[in-house]
């Protein structure tokens, strides 16, 4: 669990259940992270959305609400980045696999627009096939203005 | 707070005013009911005002595009009106003020309808 005080920003691990109220949780956690690192409230509320979708992502589409599977949110703050981890035990996927949400034909399409929003709300966005079991691994950089 | 939605008529145009979150669950479901339910009662003019919602993810966003292919598949028109800044943003992200007509001021908005 995260602990704030005294002035240090401790690292954050959670394992959090497979449903939509693990979305709010792991939103309200980074946007307290953001909030601690100086973040302007614009940036938090770009970061959080970001979070959001990742976490959607990993419940809905990766564990599929499964109660048998976990997803594990990590926030950290260090040399100058508030990171974010989140992974999900679904089958994995491919970025490549996900239809463009911009091109002409799927404009109309109602989901898809997620990784799109995500890619558009931190600086950094790295998604990978976990290693060590199935699901997968995405990782969100936000870059502080100052040393933290 | 999930999102809040009000009908109310001006001349044959119905204005929904929503207000709280549009986002994954009650919020959007209960938003694709509403239209639903203009769309069967015959309501062929929608304008939808965003004016009070405070925040949308990409689900909140696909239902606004559900919305407008369900009104315009049953031959009607759906339109946004005061829409924050925020919610700019995520129309031209994902390039939907392409596909919507927005508007800032509602009387020129019901005007538009033909």
């Amino acid at each position: 669990m995260s602990e704030h005080s005294g002035g240090e920003f401790k690292n954050v691990e959670m394992l959090l259940d497979s449903t939509l109220g693990s979305v709010d949780v792991a939103e309200t956690e980074v946007l307290r992270a953001a909030e601690f690192a100086g973040l302007p409230e614009e940036d938090r509320h770009r970061l959080g959305m970001a979070v959001r979708e990742s976490m959607v992502n990993a419940v809905v589409h990766g564990n599929k609400y499964s109660a048998q599977k976990k997803v594990h949110l990590a926030i950290r703050i260090q040399s100058g980045r508030l990171t974010v981890e989140i992974l999900d035990e679904g089958e994995g996927f491919e970025l490549s696999s996900v239809p463009d949400p911009l091109a002409q034909e799927n404009l109309l399409r109602q989901s898809g627009r997620g990784i799109l929003l995500i890619q558009a709300f931190v600086d950094e966005f790295r998604v990978r096939r976990r290693r060590e079991r199935t699901g997968t691994e995405v990782q969100l950089i936000k870059y502080l203005s100052r040393e933290s | 707070m999930s999102v809040k939605l009000t009908v109310r008529q001006v001349g044959d145009v119905s204005v929904v005013d929503a207000s709280g979150r549009i986002t994954l669950g009650e919020g959007s479901s209960a938003f694709r009911e509403a239209i639903r339910d203009l769309v069967n009662k015959g309501s062929k003019k929608v304008l939808l005002n965003l004016g009070d919602v405070s925040y949308i993810d990409s689900s909140g966003i696909g239902e606004l595009v559900s919305g407008f292919t369900t009104v315009t598949n049953h031959g009607g028109q759906l339109k946004l009106l005061g829409l924050t800044k925020r919610v700019q943003d995520l129309l031209q992200i994902t390039k939907l003020y392409t596909v919507f007509e927005v508007f800032d001021d509602e009387s020129a908005a019901v005007r538009s309808f033909v």
